[in-house]
């Protein structure tokens, strides 16, 4: 079944939940609210027409211009060949979304990378913690408006001058 | 008495004590497997069938305690950075460091990284420095014979003389 | 399992907490677990990830689209060529460039000269962390020939940048086509004797054949993708179902564990799926070689590249399984966000589950044969 074909289903399981279909893009992709969105990937997972079985990629992508931290979701199914996309808006100050560790095992990992790199609060993950920076590390790096600090640990983080200068 | 002048047969190999242990240590160069990132495919090439770093004597031991050279191959990270120094502090003296490969050298091409230290002299002191990115394995055994010439001028039975800014006495 | 009253059987036992790594001999990169154990039988594993970060996501925003080829290098050094493709396939599907024929054959061949090394470096440190010393030194002594030829093609021995936006950065000369036919018709009977040395070896099966089974739905739940999930039985490879470059036109099988020896999603399936991918990758380059065509190895491509604003999320089969670029562009020459998914990371996850109740010596087996490495996991 096709991106839209999803679509319609969803709007009328879900109404009101679902919004913002994008078909004409190469992958078409739905926005979910964010307090549905462990009811409609459960759905999306073991409903007999839909089986997407593996949540392909789980990551973020940082607006600051509208104040939003958008998290994506790849869904992609083995047995009928086909994939969707779902969005979630987090406003940027206070992001927190429920977590699919119960849906897909893998989002534990996925998730706990997110947190690390841009600070989204999973609530119900089993073990929330860094996994890619040390554990005293300060600040959300994949963020827009992240500033490197002055030294970490007693190693400076200063580079050559002339390298200075490349950095934006 | 016969002098002792072109006495001896030509098996017998007579040199300086200095010298003698100088070769015996830069002719057996143990290093630790501290292969962090892309160079350690090639440090495991250059110990491999074609660059052969056994012909030298040098042969990967796991544990640095066991081992003289710690060749540094790869990126080094701020969250490895005090692992370095804990595993710099069990080798035994004395004790070498080769730096492989432009990320420990300086940064490599991760100057823009948040994550990476620049360089790995920032957290031990470095005495050959192997350019490349990676470095071909005759790159790298270039530095490892170059560490062979700085053992082989080292010194150590002859105590150093004293420093001239002793207090004169009364 | 601990703290039995000495009363009962005479012993008092305790967990023990050890630390295997990131300093240490298997050569799968830094990576850390710390492992609770009751003498030999561990009861926990958790990896500790992140030693070798080196923040290829964020410089992805800082470089433009033509200098990051080298960045994507460096997340998977074993396999770069795949790296390369999959970032030049997101970026070209973003702008609609046409790819030239050529370039697409030429993509082909580095690519699968490329599987080829990283399933022997794959196998070899396999075979080493079990404790067969030999095969890797044979393993690395083939990977040398293929060092060669990479050198002969790009002019770098490990980290390519040979595949760039619009086709390939140098074109493949008719000399080292020839070679390349004469290292194929040597190596194929290499994996004959590999499996004289490994695969047939009567020790080896017995530390693999049972061990660290993934079933189908473990291995969905947990997105085990590449050599993991075929060997757990899934016929599903990117290059047959979800098909890019020139795949549609070359015939090739798709290998899976066939559970010959042991459980079906054993370690020796997901080793087994490994060797014959480097016999069907054989087939696949002599293939290209004969149906080579001619033309200009690249487009040309303006060099202030700036794709329209959108986002596509590009898939490749690399030799640890689906590695996907999610690439957001915002009309500048510059991307808004990289994304890399690979295949290690998501294999990582799994080794706590299947970790509880195996030895320490299992643990070795099972990290091996889901083959990851630390640049891809950390990127």
């Amino acid at each position: 079944m096709d991106a839209k074909e999803v679509y319609a289903s969803l709007e009328k399981l879900f109404p009101g939940k679902v919004r913002d279909f994008r078909s004409e893009v190469r992958e078409p992709y739905l926005f979910v609210e964010p307090a549905a969105i462990v009811e409609v990937c459960r759905f999306l997972r073991n409903a007999p027409g839909f089986r997407f079985e593996v949540l392909s990629d789980l990551t973020a992508l940082d607006w600051p211009k509208q104040e939003t931290i958008q998290m994506v979701y790849h869904l992609f199914s083995y047995s009928h060949n086909h994939q969707i996309v779902l969005k979630v808006d987090l406003p940027r100050d206070h992001p927190r979304i429920a977590t699919l560790e119960n849906v897909w095992k893998v989002a534990n990992w996925f998730e706990r990378e997110v947190y690390d790199l841009f600070g989204v609060i999973f609530e119900g993950h089993s073990d929330l913690r860094r996994i890619m920076l040390p554990e005293d590390w300060v600040g959300y790096p994949l963020r827009k408006d992240y500033v490197e600090q002055e030294e970490y640990d007693g190693i400076s983080t200063q580079r050559a001058p002339l390298v200075e200068k490349l950095l934006r | 008495m016969k002098p002792l002048i072109n006495s001896l047969p030509e098996t017998v190999f007579t040199t300086k004590v200095d010298d003698l242990l100088n070769w015996g240590r830069a002719s057996s160069q143990w290093y630790m497997l501290f292969g962090l990132a892309c160079c350690a495919i090639e440090l495991m090439q250059t110990g491999g069938p074609r660059a052969d770093l056994d012909r030298f004597g040098a042969v990967p031991r796991a544990t640095p305690r066991q081992s003289d050279l710690m060749i540094v191959a790869g990126t080094l990270t701020y969250k490895m950075a005090k692992r370095t120094k804990l595993l710099y502090d069990q080798m035994p003296d004395p004790k070498y460091v080769i730096s492989m490969g432009s990320c420990s050298n300086c940064g490599g091409l991760f100057q823009l990284a948040y994550s990476v230290c620049k360089g790995v002299d920032k957290i031990v002191p470095v005495d050959v420095y192997v350019p490349g990115c990676p470095p071909r394995p005759e790159a790298l055994t270039e530095g490892l014979l170059r560490i062979q010439d700085k053992m082989m001028r080292e010194r150590w039975l002859v105590k150093p003389a004293k420093v001239a800014d002793e207090q004169p006495s009364a | 399992m601990n703290d039995t009253a000495p009363a009962q059987t005479g012993f008092y036992t305790e967990d023990m907490t050890i630390s295997v790594g990131p300093q240490h001999p298997s050569t799968h990169g830094v990576l850390r677990f710390v492992v609770k154990t009751d003498g030999e039988v561990i009861s926990e594993a958790i990896p500790d990830v992140g030693y070798l970060h080196r923040s290829i996501e964020k410089i992805g925003e800082k470089v433009t689209y033509h200098g990051y080829v080298p960045y994507t290098d460096r997340a998977d050094y074993l396999a770069a060529m795949f790296a390369n493709q999959a970032f030049c396939l997101a970026a070209e599907r973003l702008a609609g460039t046409e790819v030239t024929r050529r370039g697409e054959f030429c993509r082909v061949i580095a690519c699968e000269l490329n599987r080829i090394a990283s399933h022997l470096i794959s196998v070899g440190t396999f075979g080493q962390d079990i404790g067969a010393m030999t095969p890797f030194v044979h393993a690395l002594r083939e990977r040398e020939t293929i060092n060669n030829l990479m050198e002969e093609i790009c002019g770098a021995r490990l980290t390519y940048n040979y595949i760039r936006i619009g086709g390939v950065g140098y074109d493949i000369l008719p000399e080292t086509c020839t070679r390349i036919t004469a290292f194929l018709d040597h190596f194929e009977p290499i994996v004959d004797e590999f499996n004289r040395l490994l695969s047939g070896n009567k020790i080896f099966i017995e530390r693999l054949a049972g061990v660290a089974v993934v079933s189908k739905e473990e291995a969905f739940s947990y997105n085990l993708v590449g050599p993991n999930l075929r060997g757990s039985g899934v016929k599903w490879d990117i290059r047959r179902d979800i098909p890019y470059s020139i795949y549609p036109e070359l015939e090739f099988e798709v290998p899976i564990g066939t559970a010959h020896v042991g459980v079906l999603g054993d370690s020796f399936d997901r080793y087994w799926v490994r060797i014959r991918e480097m016999q069907e990758s054989c087939k696949i380059v002599r293939q290209c070689l004969s149906m080579m065509p001619k033309g200009p190895a690249i487009a040309k491509v303006p060099r202030k590249f700036r794709p329209p604003p959108g986002e596509c999320y590009a898939r490749v089969e690399a030799p640890r399984g689906d590695m996907g670029f999610y690439v957001v562009s915002d009309g500048s020459e510059y991307p808004y966000r990289v994304r890399i998914r690979t295949g290690s990371y998501t294999a990582m996850s799994i080794i706590d589950k299947l970790s509880k109740g195996i030895m320490v010596a299992d643990l070795i087996a099972l990290i091996g044969s889901l083959d990851v490495d630390a640049p891809e996991i950390d990127r």
